[in-house]
């Protein structure tokens, strides 16, 4: 349902962040994409909800292209980002102002109760804890009814209880609406737990490296047998993406100094 | 147990229950922490009025002791005597009001001025490099220099008062209402974008609720500028007003009605400044700071 066809992004600086990314997200799947840092992966979520323009290559959704934050795609930051003055409830309901009121409230209330907040709806954006905050923001996205949901490494300020926490919250949310999930993250052991498919990229240019299918059954355990294989399998890619481009850079000076 | 930890109780007593209980030591923790909030502010009146209030009873026993003569810094009683004075004859009032009066008028056009310049140039950048570079090398004049030109303009009447007290006022709402849109955390407008907000949208509902509370700061600043240029405007040239008693005071060497002008401006510009924090609070209420001052 989301295809990125030969998607490239230079930056203004002359920095290739991507390269000739090609990715199929069907419908329904969690894909994870994980990757160190500076391998476009951030980038490759900002093209994806539109917030920045490829500089080539092509994204569609359903066969319409995406240049633009588009209203199947819903997106969660690395930060909450909610509004400070605004409740619960209003920042949930922020991106539904085009509904009548009686259809928001009911899609807020909801929101809510699907990541279990329902009893704060009133509080303020202050008074909660990061995880909850995280958990508003997901609500607000949801919200607003999109197909894709992007989140951008949504739990990696959160303590590892909190983080297991909200992967069950995002679980319950996927099997109960069968929303498309597509989370960028540098956690494997989140890939892991939470994807149908990890995607590994590499760095300089940003690229995918390679594609693991995780044929787990849910609910994982994080320290069953399958999910350590799968686990070791994928630091192994990660390595492996790290690697080839330290050699290049190491070969370098010597083609030069020939 | 402490105050806070009764208040506690007494919250968590309420979020069990949801309803007021006969429960003895929880209603009278409750009864205490209803009690608190109060004993708070008048604990900071206290402490905020005990220098003043100390200084002046220490010149008011020195000069009543024969220790200072208190011809030149009259004693409290006496600048209270000149209130009372200046009340009987019907001009504290006048005088007040006169002065009130102009510093309203100008601080409601210099700081209408100042927000719609300020969003102007916070907002959009070609309107930013036409208008900015001009308007900051207006800033650098000394806004007393305008003065002279002003009464040339217009007379020596409310007019040119007025006109000075809206410039003294406008400089500093402008660059306070642009710095705080420029600043604004581009994070929460790209929250806008991903709902696909229109422009007036995004205005409405991120960059008015986000510049709040530098814009209320700007306005602040820009009263108490106000209340500096009201005392300019009435020295070149006033019949009536807080500034007319000073220069009137020093002409005919009545020390006690300078002092009693300075008291009086000192509680209007802390009367006004406090209106406007009141009036503005419920606005920024949100805010993740202590604003527990008075």
């Amino acid at each position: 349902m989301l295809a990125i066809e030969r998607l490239s992004k230079t930056y203004a600086d002359g920095k290739r962040a991507l390269a000739e990314v090609d990715l199929d997200v069907r419908r329904g799947e969690i894909v994870a994409i994980v990757g160190g840092s500076g391998c476009g992966k951030t980038t490759l979520m900002r093209l994806l909800a539109g917030l920045d323009r490829p500089s080539a290559g092509t994204i569609a959704i359903d066969g319409e292209p995406v240049r633009d934050p588009h209203p199947k795609i819903g997106v969660v930051f690395q930060e909450p980002r909610l509004l400070p003055w605004l409740d619960v409830a209003r920042n949930v309901g922020f991106g539904l102002s085009r509904l009548p009121a009686a259809e928001r409230a009911a899609r807020v209330a909801d929101a809510l109760a699907r990541v279990g907040l329902s009893e704060h709806a009133e509080r303020l954006p202050r008074d909660l804890s990061g995880g909850q905050q995280q958990r508003v923001a997901i609500a607000r996205a949801f919200a607003a009814g999109p197909e894709v949901l992007l989140l951008d490494e949504p739990f990696s300020a959160l303590d590892a209880f909190t983080r297991a926490d909200l992967h069950a919250h995002l679980l319950s949310l996927w099997k109960a609406t069968g929303l498309t999930i597509v989370i960028v993250t540098h956690d494997v052991a989140e890939a892991v737990m939470l994807a149908d498919r990890v995607i590994v990229m590499r760095p300089d240019p940003g690229r995918i490296h390679d594609e693991i299918e995780v044929l787990l059954a849910r609910p994982r355990e994080r320290a069953s047998p399958g999910v350590e294989a799968v686990s070791r399998t994928l630091y192994a890619a990660l390595d492996e993406a790290r690697r080839p481009a330290a050699r290049e850079s190491e070969q370098e000076p010597a083609g030069l100094w020939w | 147990m402490s105050a806070g930890e009764g208040s506690l109780a007494a919250r968590a007593q309420d979020a069990v229950s949801g309803e007021v209980s006969g429960d003895a030591p929880a209603s009278a923790a409750r009864r205490l922490s209803r009690r608190l909030p109060r004993l708070g502010i008048s604990r900071t009146l206290a402490l905020a009025l005990a220098l003043p209030l100390a200084a002046a009873l220490g010149w008011e026993a020195a000069v009543a002791a024969g220790l200072a003569q208190g011809r030149l810094l009259p004693p409290p009683s006496r600048v209270l005597a000149t209130f009372a004075d200046l009340q009987a004859r019907g001009e504290l009032v006048l005088h007040v009001a006169t002065t009130l009066w102009r510093v309203l008028v100008g601080f409601g056009l210099g700081a209408g001025a100042g927000l719609l310049l300020g969003a102007l140039c916070g907002a959009s950048r070609p309107a930013r490099e036409t208008l900015d570079p001009t308007l900051q090398a207006l800033r650098a004049i000394p806004s007393i220099a305008w003065v002279p030109l002003f009464i040339l303009w217009l007379g020596i009447f409310e007019a040119s008062k007025v006109a000075l007290i809206a410039v003294g006022v406008f400089f500093p709402v402008y660059l306070g209402v642009c710095d705080a849109i420029r600043s604004i955390d581009r994070k929460l407008l790209e929250v806008s974008r991903v709902f696909r907000l229109s422009r007036v949208e995004t205005a409405r509902r991120i960059l008015v609720p986000a510049v709040l509370p530098e814009t209320i700061t700007a306005l602040r600043s820009g009263l108490g500028l106000g209340f500096m240029f009201v005392v300019a405007a009435e020295f070149m040239g006033a019949s009536e007003g807080l500034g007319y008693l000073l220069v009137d005071g020093q002409q005919m060497g009545k020390p006690d009605q300078i002092l009693a002008a300075i008291v009086a401006f000192a509680l209007l510009g802390k009367a006004c400044d406090l209106v406007l924090v009141a009036a503005t609070r419920p606005l920024v209420a949100w805010q993740d700071v202590a604003r527990d001052r008075l």
